[in-house]
């Protein structure tokens, strides 16, 4: 066990990959000798060489569209996208390309080995273009997996299933989290299971569920809400496609209760999913409405961001709304 | 830190790049001879032949299975016809063990690799023994074994993928290259100069064809791009470049030999632009007559590529009138009697709507599934094609 920060274990995660299978690449914009412009690629480039781990041109559809091609052919690439707001040139390929791969061709090809990172949400006064979280996009495309952390510990675990996972992956990595989560990180290669949700606390009044930055708030919520004698359960989502409806609606049947939070905005929301599959799923058990705590419906804002994200106390008012009912 | 090392001037100068006129290389006339001072490529008759037989298949291929569109058969189709030079010609000048990652009309590049004729019928009625499963629209073909990678409809989004296969070739080093297939109209994608750029950038062993058949589905190229075609956007890439008469099968031939040798033994990408024609329509759902004249297509059926070899051959005594006759009744008869098989065979079976989404069905995925076949069982006269699938399992 090592003290790390995210991005150490993000970098750590990496190294192990690079290591243990030759075949690993990364690679992005400013990834090689400089390390990424968040250091998560730290040293790699000095470690396993240019071949490995190298710049490429500033242009996402390319990159992303180069990965597909390493990909088919046998190589497990993790491509980076400097921030997930740049992602949408690179669209095209990864929902017409990179996610339907195998099915078009009938399972003769596939870009499974394919990880795409890139780090996504607010809180760093990033403004329009440094804040999103585009998780909700890519959530509605079959033939991807899509994967949050929510501390070091998880960050280096997920991103190694996601790199070793036989299906094309987006990791999209709470950039607010970088430096200012720390923790106990195991030395070894180990893999956390995609497409299976984690109860980080149980309780019995109301099941709180995010996913990424957000549980951190969730974690600031549920303690002011405790204090006021309500019972919380939390769940982090960690993996948004295929999402891990058993664990969520289990949790739903015992407390009767659901409050779903993102930063993303509103509507269209990965929040408004959860919510319909759970009203259906647990109809007779529900005491109050499902709610949803998320950004606002506007592009992401800059000097107002406090006020439009979802934080702990709008998240506290939910919780002591839904029990309330 | 820049890397131009341009001289300085002390006035506006502006430069067009009239300089850079790129030639056209030709070697054989319409008559099947040689131009006087070009010297054939080193091609033995067998390989000559193998060529010839792939262009001939594609051409009958193109003929009946249009004309089985036509009669209701078939739900879509698209022609190779007036290209087949272009597209074969340069397939055969790879080693087989090279990728393909094609547009969609360089099915002789399939037919030239050894796919069959079954094979090419299973996937345009997507039937229980299409390596698709069915999925795709007719002439999405695809063949591990012949490492052709299957066809995706989304316009060059093969050409940077092409870029990444061969840069992990490359580092596999086995010697092997990518070529990739794509129109003029293709080359106005993003995709293309990202491609282009990042394979000069990092050195990679791919050839971009650009078959430039002077029509995207209605727009000419003249309104595709100002330039003198697509060629001259290697220089701006640093990037070796050839422009080939695409219906001249010996110029197709050694021009990508040549640029075979660059990518494999000097890792440098190269830009083919094979000027040709679409003598067809884009596919049978256009019809040209309302963009461009039967004069103008006239004028290019006059340079037809098939006949220009099968000339060439006769020259060299490698093929005859008999030899003709032959091949073209054997296809003909081929194709017919492969078209009724294939369309007789079942569809694929059910499971194949659910499979492959990822490695394993995930359990949303196979709910839905379970509740179709549900509802399949109790309207089995509406779904003919998997009532009786739906009648087993859950």
């Amino acid at each position: 066990m090592t003290k790390m920060n995210m991005l150490q274990a993000i970098n750590n995660a990496l190294d192990t990959a690079m290591a243990e299978d030759e075949r690993v690449l990364c690679f992005g914009e400013d990834v090689g000798v400089f390390g990424g412009v968040f250091r998560a690629t730290s040293n790699l480039q000095q470690k396993y060489g240019k071949a490995r781990c190298f710049n490429t041109p500033l242009v996402e559809q390319g990159i992303i569209g180069f990965a597909n091609g390493l990909a088919a052919q046998g190589s497990v690439p993790v491509a980076e996208i400097q921030f997930a707001d740049y992602i949408f040139p690179a669209f095209d390929q990864i929902v017409n390309e990179s996610a339907k791969f195998r099915y078009r061709s009938g399972n003769l090809f596939d870009v499974g080995g394919l990880t795409i990172r890139a780090p996504y949400g607010g809180g760093i006064a990033g403004g329009l273009y440094h804040s999103q979280s585009p998780e909700a996009y890519f959530a509605h495309t079959p033939g991807l997996k899509i994967v949050v952390p929510r501390n070091p510990h998880q960050a280096k675990g997920l991103l190694l299933a996601a790199i070793h996972d036989p299906n094309p992956t987006l990791f999209f990595e709470p950039k607010r989290l970088y430096r200012a989560s720390v923790g106990e990180v195991p030395d070894e290669d180990y893999r956390l299971p995609l497409g299976e949700a984690e109860v980080t606390k149980e309780g019995t009044d109301v099941t709180i569920l995010g996913w990424g930055a957000q549980m951190e708030v969730i974690d600031q919520a549920v303690e002011r809400a405790e204090k006021d004698g309500i019972s919380c359960e939390v769940i982090d989502l960690r993996t948004i496609l295929p999402w891990d409806v058993e664990t969520v609606a289990n949790s739903v049947f015992k407390t009767g209760r659901l409050v779903v939070t993102h930063e993303a905005p509103l509507t269209g929301g990965f929040a408004g999913e959860i919510a319909a599959t759970i009203q259906e799923r647990c109809f007779l058990y529900l005491e109050s409405p499902i709610a949803r705590v998320t950004g606002m419906d506007t592009p992401f804002p800059l000097v107002l961001e406090k006020e439009h994200l979802p934080n702990h106390l709008k998240v506290y008012e939910a919780i002591r709304a839904s029990v309330e009912f | 830190m820049t890397t131009t090392k341009s001289k300085v001037v002390y006035s506006p100068v502006f430069t067009d790049g009239a300089e850079f006129r790129i030639p056209t290389f030709k070697l054989l006339k319409q008559d099947g001879k040689l131009y006087k001072s070009a010297k054939a490529p080193d091609l033995d008759k067998d390989k000559a032949l193998r060529i010839y037989r792939a262009m001939v298949t594609t051409r009958i291929l193109d003929e009946r299975m249009l004309a089985a569109q036509r009669q209701g058969r078939l739900s879509f189709y698209m022609q190779c016809t007036g290209e087949e030079a272009a597209v074969i010609g340069s397939a055969a000048a790879l080693d087989d063990g090279d990728m393909i990652m094609a547009q969609y009309r360089e099915q002789g590049a399939l037919a030239y690799r050894g796919f069959t004729i079954d094979e090419f019928m299973n996937q345009l009625f997507g039937n229980e023994l299409d390596y698709g499963k069915g999925r795709q629209m007719p002439v999405h073909y695809g063949s591990k074994k012949l490492n052709y990678m299957t066809i995706s409809s989304p316009l060059a989004t093969q050409i940077p993928q092409a870029t990444g296969y061969a840069y992990g070739q490359k580092l596999r080093g086995e010697g092997h290259c990518t070529i990739t297939y794509f129109g003029e109209g293709a080359a106005s994608e993003g995709d293309f100069h990202a491609a282009l750029n990042m394979a000069a950038v990092h050195r990679v062993p791919v050839i971009f064809l650009c078959r430039n058949n002077g029509y995207a589905i209605s727009t000419p190229a003249a309104e595709q791009f100002a330039a003198d075609g697509v060629a001259p956007r290697a220089y701006g890439y640093k990037m070796d470049v050839i422009r080939v008469d695409g219906n001249d099968i010996l110029a197709m031939y050694q021009a990508t030999q040549e640029a075979r040798k660059l990518a494999v033994e000097h890792n440098r990408p190269v830009l083919i632009e094979a000027m040709s024609y679409r003598l067809a329509a884009h596919s049978s759902s256009d019809d040209p007559s309302g963009y461009r004249s039967k004069d103008e297509e006239a004028v290019w059926r006059e340079k037809d590529p098939i006949l220009r070899m099968r000339l060439w051959l006769e020259s060299k005594k490698w093929w005859s009138e008999d030899d003709e006759k032959q091949l073209q009744e054997n296809m003909r008869r081929e194709v017919l009697e492969t078209m009724k098989r294939a369309q007789k065979r079942p569809p694929p079976p059910l499971e194949s709507l659910v499979s492959d989404v990822y490695d394993e069905v995930p359990p949303a995925l196979a709910e839905q599934f379970d509740k179709l076949k549900a509802h399949i069982r109790r309207y089995p006269d509406a779904y003919p094609k998997s009532a009786e699938y739906a009648k087993g399992g859950a």
